[in-house]
């Protein structure tokens, strides 16, 4: 493992700072600084639970259908294969996050071995 | 492992506080989802060419999963700045209502506004459902540094996570790297929709995937966030026709 790997540049720190940990303090602090006066069930923290929730939607889907790295050489198929698999157990198993990870976890390794 | 009773001597300081908040971390099975997601995310910024600070520090300084999957990926995949800081505001708006819940299950009349700062910093969405789930067992003026007991034990766990994810995206066969890079997808996907009650939540998480891709066609480097925005206000919608209207 390289320098680069361990440490890397300053200047990715700094789009982390300025992309990452900006982009999420902002909102704890407002909440810190104005919680009092917010309905927690009001309209418009509705539509932005459901924007972020969809945002994050986007980005599961983007890491199956786009995928980074070592997952690019796990054939489309049996990636949303291993996602529907995990899906069916998950919903199955009233909603167990353990099942539904092993279940997806254990098709896809099954698949890549099957298909050699 | 069970906390000991309200009135129990074992309440009297601070540190005792800390110390079964850090112990409570043995108690929840989100732990071994979070350790599984942050593995998950540790083997995502290696294969994205990001250095293992980089991945540390996002962790002890961002504190939310899926805003650092949004920074990683959108950046990996060639986004500007300002498009990753966008799409990572945007999801990191849900903190807010999290933060404005949680705190007052905390505060007492003398409480400071930085006496909080650690626990609105260590709001995430694990320590929002244990909060809710445990602090009615701790002695209201030791709840702060329960959550601070608490949130240390978690972030230390992912900090654990991403460094074992780090090395064994560099070292293991592809098979099992992929495996490890799988992870994530799976556990946020499953984790959300555990926490989805409303049906604004699960129709925005099943059209926010499913549109995905349709957005990824106009390759505008804001597909997250097109598809995101017509999803979730798609999903606002089912919810204003179900209740509002009714």
């Amino acid at each position: 493992m390289s320098y680069a790997q361990l440490i890397g540049d300053w200047q990715a720190l700094v789009v982390l700072f300025v992309a990452g940990v900006v982009p999420n303090q902002i909102w704890r602090m407002l909440g810190l600084w104005f919680g009092g006066g917010i309905d927690e069930g009001s309209e418009l923290l509705v539509w932005v639970r459901a924007v972020a929730t969809a945002i994050l939607a986007g980005v599961i889907a983007q890491i199956v259908v786009q995928p980074p790295g070592a997952l690019a050489s796990v054939p489309d198929g049996l990636r949303y294969g291993a996602v529907a698999a995990g899906l069916v157990v998950f919903l199955l198993t009233r909603r167990s996050i353990f099942a539904g990870v092993v279940t997806g976890e254990v098709f896809m390794l099954a698949g890549k071995w099957w298909l050699g | 492992m069970a906390l000991p009773p309200l009135d129990s001597p074992q309440w009297n300081s601070p540190w005792l506080a800390f110390g079964w908040g850090l112990r409570s971390i043995t108690q929840t099975i989100l732990t071994l989802v979070l350790f599984a997601t942050y593995l998950g995310i540790g083997a995502l910024a290696h294969d994205t060419h990001f250095s293992l600070l980089w991945a540390l520090c996002s962790t002890l300084f961002v504190w939310a999963g899926p805003a650092q999957i949004i920074l990683i990926t959108t950046l990996g995949s060639g986004a500007t700045i300002i498009q990753s800081a966008i799409a990572v505001t945007v999801s990191a708006i849900r903190l807010f209502p999290m933060v404005v819940s949680v705190l007052p299950l905390m505060r007492t009349p003398t409480t400071k506004r930085r006496e909080l700062f650690f626990a609105a910093h260590l709001t995430a969405v694990t320590l929002w459902v244990e909060c809710h789930r445990f602090l009615p067992l701790v002695p209201r003026e030791r709840r702060i540094a329960f959550v601070n007991g608490l949130g240390f034990g978690l972030v230390s766990v992912c900090l654990t996570a991403n460094t074992v994810g780090y090395f064994l995206a560099a070292n293991l066969t592809q098979t099992l790297g992929a495996a490890i890079l799988m992870l994530t997808p799976l556990s946020f996907l499953f984790s959300t929709a555990r926490n989805s009650r409303e049906v604004a939540d699960v129709v925005a998480l099943a059209l926010g995937v499913l549109l995905y891709p349709l957005a990824a066609k106009m390759n505008s480097g804001l597909d997250i966030l097109v598809s995101g925005l017509i999803a979730g206000t798609i999903a606002y919608g089912v919810h204003w026709w179900r209740e509002v209207r009714a």
